[in-house]
């Protein structure tokens, strides 16, 4: 028997049953889409997330204020709990290995030039920035290397407030609010676009002390540290946890490294991986029980049809192919269609969020498609034994 | 050409054992017209399987066309089959899936034979079994005769030593059922050896040679 007349007659059966044969295929389908999906996004994603961190540096170390213990709860309820303060952030810099210290105070405020007024974010940060962020000035200069306590007030805008606020000319050196504060534009930053979500240009930045003061705050969310090249991480990290404890008198920070975010991400990431996976191997399950069930019907409603077929020739063996032919043929079919939904989803996915490099390699591709067909093959084995097996007599009887 | 000795068929039911074919020896020639009678349940089926290969006695010896056939494996089985073999049956056993000229060129394709060469085979019985119009209808859509006549053409269209008929017209009204007899007499005319278990009398009166089949046994014969 030729195998397209094989195919020919596998086909005709599964139309002759089109909605079981759906909701069988659909199993599969499901299945084929997780994996697709999970693949094509699972490499880009780790990828896009890592680029995404790198960019600013990975000789970044970041302190928190308030510890976090193994039990989840900071030891602040105890009302110890000492503030970051520009005084710590000074303090730090004079660690040998730090090249750059940057205070961070974030929030979001109102700006106004010339009766223009928009509510941004704003960061209160250290002259260092820049440099820590490698982050390019456009125009103008970043914020001077004031004293902290007593920085003076300038502001450097993001590419994006630049043109809106200031839409036909210079800003620099234009005066402006923020808040309640006035200030003089500095510098304007390079365009940055999106970084992890963040409009890097819909931003200002401010001089620390200005920040606090702006948001009515005692303590800095956070110090940024870089550190030499040259170094590793866990020394800086030690060096720098020996002159807070030094001025806290107790551990009551945190300190993270860009490796430890990484870490952090990557878990989230794997475990996202993880679910979609088994997302993906219960559907393969089911489907391949659907398959198991649809073929064992087959086999008892076509007994009669098996009598005749081996009646006019055909061999066990014969008999035994068709069957497991037609189980592959509907778990092919539905890791078809899977496919074409995950390889749907997945373009969605780059669609809505350009940024996420989406991409399946082929021979994934074709593991999916081959992995659906090992399932039809598998699931398809005893009821097409069923059918192999049959006494022709009995089976031509039983109509 | 069909030669059975001593072929013996038990079957075993609820422990019992149960003796459809005892010890009956029968010679078929090439070309013959033979018809088996019988009551019910005397083994007329068990004795057209075993002779159509589909059933495998217990004891006993047959030679197809000279050769021995009694202990062959299931691949060789199925091979001879499809060359030397043509069944009719009582519920004709179409494929409903099937259009009545697929169902015609089923042997073929089973057997491997390319599509084109089947598309004449069975384009050259449908249009003698005055089929022209309906070889792209399914079984659903034909008369019982026309079914049955799909199910001749397809037993026919390897050119089989033999064409073995269990109740032909058993399913079929009396002038659908005549208009069968006439056909398959047609081709035993033509040199078709054919062999039709009837339990209607006039049927099996027409055979030129009529078997009586009882309780396993052969219990008379009219000729061979
Ligand atoms: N597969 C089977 N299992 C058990 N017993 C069987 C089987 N096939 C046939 N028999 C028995 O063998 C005997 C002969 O059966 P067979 O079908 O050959 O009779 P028959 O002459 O064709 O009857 P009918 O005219 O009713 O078709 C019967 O007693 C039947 O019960
Ligand atoms: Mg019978």
């Amino acid at each position: 028997m030729g195998t397209r007349d094989q195919l020919q007659f596998i086909v005709s059966s599964i139309r002759a049953k089109r909605l079981q044969s759906f909701l069988t295929g659909l199993g599969i389908a499901v299945g084929i889409a997780a994996v697709i999906l999970l693949t094509s996004m699972g490499e880009g994603l780790q990828r896009f997330v890592v680029a995404e961190f790198t960019q600013f540096g990975s000789n970044l170390i970041a302190v928190n204020p308030g510890k976090v213990t193994t039990m989840g709860t900071t030891l602040g309820i105890l009302g110890s709990e000492r503030l970051l303060t520009l005084d710590d952030c000074e303090a730090l810099r004079h660690l040998p290995q730090a090249e750059a210290v940057v205070p961070m105070v974030q929030g979001n405020v109102e700006v106004k030039a010339e009766g223009r007024t928009r509510r941004i974010t704003l960061y209160g940060v250290g002259a260092e920035m820049d440099r820590a962020f490698r982050m390019q000035v456009g125009s103008g200069r970043f914020l001077p290397p004031d004293d902290p306590r007593l920085a003076r007030p300038f502001v450097v805008l993001g590419d994006k407030v630049a043109h809106e606020l200031f839409p036909n000319d210079n800003p620099l050196g234009r005066r402006m609010q923020i808040g309640n504060q006035p200030a003089r534009v500095l510098g304007v930053m390079e365009h940055k676009g999106q970084v992890l979500g963040f409009d890097m240009d819909d931003t200002v930045y401010i001089p620390a002390v200005r920040a606090l003061d702006l948001f009515d705050r005692e303590g800095l969310m956070e110090i940024d540290v870089l550190y030499r090249d040259g170094h590793e991480a866990s020394e800086v990290v030690a060096a720098i946890k020996r002159i807070l404890v030094n001025r806290h008198g107790q551990e009551d920070f945190t300190i993270t490294t860009q490796q430890q975010m990484l870490d952090v991400l990557g878990s989230v990431l794997s475990m996202l991986t993880v679910a979609v996976g088994a997302l993906g191997g219960i559907s393969l399950l089911v489907g391949s029980v659907g398959i198991f069930t649809i073929m064992t019907i087959a086999v008892r409603e076509r007994t009669a049809e098996i009598g005749l077929l081996r009646a006019v020739g055909a061999s066990r063996q014969q008999i035994l192919l068709l069957f497991l032919l037609e189980g592959t043929v509907l778990a092919g079919l539905g890791g078809t269609a899977g496919l074409a939904v995950g390889f749907s989803l997945a373009s969605l996915i780059h669609a809505l969020v350009p940024l996420l490099p989406v991409h399946t390699p082929w021979s994934f591709v074709i593991f999916a498609e081959l992995l659906s067909m090992l399932i039809g093959i598998i699931a398809g084995i005893i009821p097409a034994r069923q059918a192999a097996r049959l006494d022709p007599v009995e089976a031509l009887r039983s109509e | 050409m069909i030669e059975l000795s001593d072929i013996c068929r038990t079957f075993t039911v609820g422990g019992q054992e149960v003796r459809a074919m005892d010890h009956v020896s029968l010679t078929i020639g090439a070309g013959e017209y033979l018809s088996i009678m019988g009551p019910s349940g005397s083994g007329k089926s068990t004795l057209l399987n075993i002779i159509g290969l589909l059933d495998t006695p217990n004891s006993g010896t047959y030679l197809l066309d000279g050769r021995d056939v009694t202990s062959l494996a299931d691949e060789q089985l199925a091979a001879t089959r499809s060359r030397k073999i043509g069944f009719i049956f009582q519920f004709f056993h179409l494929i409903p899936r099937l259009s009545a000229a697929q169902n015609i060129e089923l042997p073929l394709m089973l057997a491997g034979v390319p599509l084109r060469q089947r598309r004449q085979r069975s384009a050259v019985l449908i249009d003698s079994f005055g089929l022209g119009n309906r070889r792209h209808h399914r079984p659903d859509e034909l008369s019982g005769g026309q079914r049955q006549r799909v199910a001749i053409a397809r037993a026919v269209i390897n050119q089989p030593a033999v064409l073995l008929a269990d109740e032909p017209t058993g399913n079929l009204d009396r002038s659908s059922g005549a208009e069968i007899i006439d056909l398959l007499e047609g081709l035993n005319r033509a040199g078709q050896t054919l062999v039709i278990v009837t339990h209607d009398p006039e049927i099996g009166e027409r055979a030129r040679r009529r078997v009586r089949v009882v309780d396993g046994r052969l219990a008379s014969d009219s000729g061979g």
